[in-house]
């Protein structure tokens, strides 16, 4: 099979092209993704291409456009809605989740709504309180909907395109710093699954769950404590955080018995308080540990750059929470 | 209490109304009576708390929703609020469906799991019953959207009160729709009260309809109290929807005779107001008398109209009463669309 | 006003900390009743008071470790006036109050390590799939957290050693041994360290600690003994047939879990033979002998993970033997919980120790300071016996006395023995 070299921005914008070409139902409706190519670049191109009807600019009305999506969706398109960032998603929230996740149930299972919201996310490019958010914990919280984190190229292409064929609505959270990562992937632009978690790394002496952007920190943090703690750290990307795996987590828990969540959400209430929760409920025997959660500090992100790295989870933070676990 | 909004500018008077056809305009009388009617009964179970948790009433209305109605084909969508017993009734939705709807009941036409602000019919494209003001706006957008991108030549009717007119998602949906010229029809239902609040402390600019225009989109203002007025402005509106396609709006003049809800003890509006609208200002009492004066309705057509309709509602609260509930180990189901194999 | 001191729980005791109030001032109290926990370094120990009245203050905290002999609190009589308290131990005594006091005695942090062990749920569970008792484990890991590793070096240890003789817990409580080793004059030690290896150099388990420390209090004294009493030895044979063919009988009238075991024989024909040579049931103060009325055999018993203790059986003479099953029961279960008596540990006169079931033929134990003897059993054994002529097998036992050569001789010592052989041959009369 051969490969391609893309970045993880034209990964996703080739999951649009494959689909706005492959199925007359899709259009790509968001702020400044038509002529701007889009705040992140990734739908460059793409108006060139489709046209403005299907690569629609939307004025700046969160709420408004992402309700039009839901109800696009209801009308018989497929819909790929592009909020900025999840920092403004925070105005659609209630169509969101009083409609998007809502409606199949609230009509008695008559409605479906296949709409895909995608949105950039995470902190560190010093953009500050109102800019950089992690809230991907507050979608994985509601029933009726699908969230999703790519964290590797080929995830961000082929997890997109498996969104399409969803009945149902399906946000996916693109951490931000990762739009620029490279890597080799398959040429053809194909689905992948989007149910489980990966092994991203295999280890025998801890497991790393993390998503998103702090899977490079995590496989970092796995390097150091090989070479210079020679420690074997098994690195879980969770991909889909609704719902979780929580079946390869446990798999890998039961070879390690001991686990550090790396989450760059506010650890209150956050993702990695829930994956304790359930690792405890479902694999109470395995643990040889407490579980160590390594999340942002519960601050609003300061824009000072060294105030921003240490309130957000770094691998020198997950170094330490595995070597304090006395081995 | 200040005199009551209500007649429209003459300036601004529509054009003249066609004439009056028996059969259309007993049609038109059994439908707002049927509301009606079926509005009292749902407020008596309400009372026998067979109906529970919210209950907004459309008495007063119904001409608004009938009037609309009689615009709209099978094929066109509509979007309303949480009180869309009148939109829904007049759209087709059996009496039968909505009772048990709203006695929780599996046979509703929400399964039982909407209640009364959460009617949807998919067959009869009625998408809701939204509870959230404002918050069917959007959706009501994305249909029409919809429909431009797959070409297609059909309304969808958007229902909403004069309280959704201060939400952003009021300003955001009519200027997606003007700017992407979407065939949306904007209906707001102005009684003049959003829940306790009278228009004029909720809204800067109260002529609702100017504001519409300031978006670029053509807006008329309607006495919603007269079925044939409402009808007439609809079937025009609806048409220049259709043919543009574009967006329009009508701001429709209406009053509530009820409270908010049954839980509103309604001490925001005078005795005095809410009595001239109940006394001189009732769309079906003063429909009848003009048929009457026309000569196109009798007292038996009306016992004949109201002894069916209390059939019909006797037989829907019966359906109700003997239908089952939806199983417990059904709770989680359609959280998610399941997709075989 | 009486004080209420720090007793002297064993010879070797010089401190001790008060673990636990069990009453509050304010309160009455009766002489004899236990109203605090002391932990020594052999266990944690109910203390009685041996004063009636009410207590007015209390002088010490909890955790407040104090020379034997100090003033813990002050007991007022009945009805007299309470004196101007200074600082109040009120605290503490709410704090004693507010301490886990479990409603059956237990020593407190002894019995709430037991019940509460700091382990991984992982470790437990490896526990069971490997057979390790989990209990006696140092764990290395925070608080003393019992880890996988610990577990699985316990394992490791386990098949790779040989099987420790640490003598098994019987159902129904023998007088278990302090293992016999070689012929006299070696002293008996207390048993081998059991089965826990230890991590190197890593925090232990409360219970940990407290093996180690009581390994250390019994080394102590034993070397002590050794150092400062002269022992001499003696030996006597006993035909065990009359007393075994006794107990068959006595026993048929019995439950299983009410037999008479012939240890409780040789206990009683103990304490009935130092009537007749009352120098043996006495103590060594220093430079004299002082002699006791009461006869107070201490009866030696092994606890579980390592250690020993030999508490006393008051009043041993007086006793029926059923009685004495009985009271034997009840304190080797009480010791193994750790809750064994102030009085108990301080008042034998007298200590007998016996090899179980699978010991060996003869024991020479090591008198425990103050006393001035000790009796011990073998095993119950057959061997030939020449009965009127003939060869016979029968059931014999070797008994033994090491005596304190200070305080009597071979003629006095050896018609003790005598009489505790006489004694057994007419079991009906013990």
């Amino acid at each position: 099979m051969s490969t391609v070299k893309l970045t993880y921005r034209e990964a996703v914008r080739a999951a649009m092209r494959h689909a706005l070409a492959t199925d007359e139902r899709v259009f790509l409706m968001g702020e400044d993704v038509g002529g701007y190519g889009g705040a992140f670049a990734v739908s460059l191109g793409l108006l060139d291409e489709f046209g403005p009807e299907r690569v629609r600019n939307a004025p700046l009305s969160e709420s408004g456009f992402v309700g039009a999506g839901i109800g696009a969706a209801l009308g018989g398109m497929r819909p790929i809605v592009e909020v900025m960032t999840i920092n403004f998603s925070l105005l659609a929230l209630d169509q969101v989740v009083n409609n998007a996740a809502t409606m199949r149930y609230m009509s008695g299972g008559q409605l479906s709504v296949p709409i895909i919201v995608r949105m950039a996310t995470g902190g560190g490019r010093q953009m500050a309180a109102q800019h950089e958010h992690s809230l991907e914990v507050w979608y994985a919280h509601i029933p009726g909907i699908k969230a999703l984190a790519p964290a590797t190229v080929a995830d961000a292409r082929g997890m997109l395109i498996a969104a399409l064929e969803e009945p149902d609505p399906v946000f996916i959270f693109e951490h931000a710093l990762l739009y620029p990562m490279a890597d080799e992937i398959d040429e053809e632009p194909q689905a992948v699954d989007i149910a489980h978690a990966a092994v991203r790394r295999e280890g025998s002496d801890v497991t790393l769950v993390t998503y998103g952007g702090s899977l490079g920190k995590c496989l970092a943090a796995a390097a150091t404590l090989e070479e210079e703690h020679g420690l074997a750290a098994e690195v879980v990307d969770l991909r889909t955080l609704r719902p979780l795996d929580t079946e390869t987590i446990l798999a890998s828990l039961a070879k390690t018995h001991r686990m550090v969540i790396v989450d760059e959400g506010w650890k209150t209430g956050g993702l990695a308080g829930e994956i304790s929760a359930q690792v405890m409920e479902q694999g109470f025997d395995l643990l040889d540990w407490p579980v160590q959660r390594v999340c942002g500090v519960e601050v609003p992100m300061p824009y000072a750059k060294h105030l921003e790295e240490a309130a957000l989870p770094s691998a020198e933070r997950v170094v330490a929470a595995v070597t304090e676990m006395a081995f | 209490m200040s005199p009551p909004a209500g007649k429209p500018a003459a300036s601004k008077r529509p054009p003249r109304q066609p004439a009056l056809e028996r059969e259309h305009s007993l049609h038109l009388l059994r439908e707002m009576l049927r509301i009606r009617r079926f509005e009292e009964r749902a407020a008596e179970q309400y009372s026998l708390t067979r109906i529970r948790g919210f209950l907004h009433l459309y008495i007063g209305e119904e001409a608004v929703g009938v009037g609309v109605m009689q615009a709209l084909t099978p094929d066109d969508a509509i979007v309303a609020t949480y009180r869309e017993h009148g939109q829904a009734l007049a759209r087709g939705l059996p009496a039968a469906s909505l009772m048990s709807e709203m006695f929780g009941k599996a046979t509703g036409c929400s399964r039982g799991r909407g209640g009364s602000m959460h009617f949807f019919d998919i067959s009869r494209r009625f998408y809701g019953g939204n509870a959230i003001v404002g918050g069917g706006l959007p959706i009501a957008v994305g249909l029409a959207l919809a429909d431009r991108l797959q070409g297609r030549r059909r309304v969808t009717a958007c229902f909403f009160g004069d309280g959704a007119v201060a939400e952003g998602e009021f300003h955001e949906s009519l200027n997606l729709a003007a700017l992407w010229q979407l065939p949306v029809l904007f209906l707001c239902e102005n009684n003049e009260y959003a829940m306790g609040t009278s228009i004029r402390d909720e809204l800067a600019q109260p002529d609702i309809h100017l504001r519409a225009e300031s978006y670029g989109m053509p807006a008329e203002e309607v006495d919603g109290m007269d079925v044939v007025a409402v009808e007439t402005a609809a079937r025009r509106a609806a048409e220049a929807v259709r043919a543009e396609p574009g967006p329009r709006f009508l701001e429709l003049h209406t009053y509530r005779f009820r409270a908010h809800s049954m839980a509103d003890p309604d001490l925001y509006r005078g005795k005095d107001e809410v009595e001239h609208w109940k006394e001189e200002r009732d769309p079906i009492a003063l429909f009848e008398a003009r048929l009457r004066k026309a000569k196109l309705l009798t007292d038996d057509d009306l016992a004949s109209m109201e002894a069916d309709i209390a059939v019909e509602l006797d037989q829907a609260i019966a359906a109700a009463e003997a239908a089952p509930i939806e199983p417990l180990e059904d709770l989680t189901k359609d959280v998610y669309t399941l997709v075989a194999g | 006003m009486a004080d209420f001191v720090m007793p002297s729980l064993g010879a070797d005791m010089s401190a001790g900390t008060l673990a636990a109030w069990l009453k509050q001032p304010g309160e009455a109290v009766q002489r004899g009743e236990i109203i605090a926990i002391v932990h020594t370094d052999k266990a944690d120990v109910e203390v009685e008071v041996f004063t009636s009245g009410v207590i007015d203050r209390m002088l010490v905290e909890p955790g407040t470790e104090v020379p034997v002999g100090t003033p813990l609190a002050v007991i007022r009589e009945e009805g007299a006036a309470p004196a101007p308290t200074p600082a109040a131990p009120a605290p503490a005594a709410r704090a004693a109050a507010a301490a886990p006091a479990p409603p059956a005695p237990a020593a407190a942090a002894a019995a709430a390590a037991e019940h509460h062990l700091l382990i991984s749920p992982s470790a437990r569970q490896l526990g069971h799939e490997l057979g390790i008792e989990v209990e006696g484990l140092q764990g290395t890991g925070p608080g003393g957290r019992i880890q996988r590793r610990d577990v699985e070096a316990a394992a490791a240890a386990r098949d790779a050693a040989p099987q420790k003789v640490a003598p098994a817990p019987a159902p129904v409580p023998a007088p278990a041994a302090a293992a016999a080793p070689t012929p006299p004059p070696v002293a008996a030690a207390p048993p081998a360290a059991a089965a826990p290896t230890a991590a190197p150099a890593a925090p232990l388990s409360p219970a940990a600690e407290r093996n180690a420390a009581m390994r250390r209090a019994i080394a102590a004294s034993m070397s002590r003994s050794k150092r400062e009493i002269p022992h001499f030895y003696l030996g006597q044979t006993i035909d065990m047939s009359r007393s075994l063919a006794w107990l068959g009988q006595e026993n048929l009238r019995r439950p299983v879990t009410e037999r008479v075991l012939h240890g409780v024989l040789m206990v009683k024909a103990v304490a009935l033979a130092l009537r007749e040579v009352p120098e043996l049931n006495a103590v060594w103060s220093g430079d004299e002998l002082v002699r006791r009325d009461d006869v107070n055999v201490g009866v030696a018993i092994s606890l579980r993970g390592g250690g020993l203790v030999a508490p006393a059986i008051h009043h041993t003479d007086e006793l029926t033997v059923e009685e004495l099953m009985h009271a034997f029961r009840d304190l080797v279960s009480r010791a193994r919980a750790g809750s064994l008596r102030s009085s108990e540990m301080s008042e034998p006169t007298i200590t007998v120790t016996s090899i179980g079931e699978r010991g060996v033929e003869s024991i020479f134990g090591v008198i425990f300071p103050p006393q001035v003897a000790i009796v011990g059993f073998g095993t119950l054994v057959e061997r030939p016996w020449i009965s009127e002529g003939q060869i016979l097998p029968c059931p014999v036992v070797s008994a033994s006395l090491s005596a304190d050569h200070r305080v009597t001789d071979g003629h006095r010592a050896s018609q003790f023995l005598a009489a505790v052989d006489r004694l057994l041959q007419e079991p009906e009369e013990l």
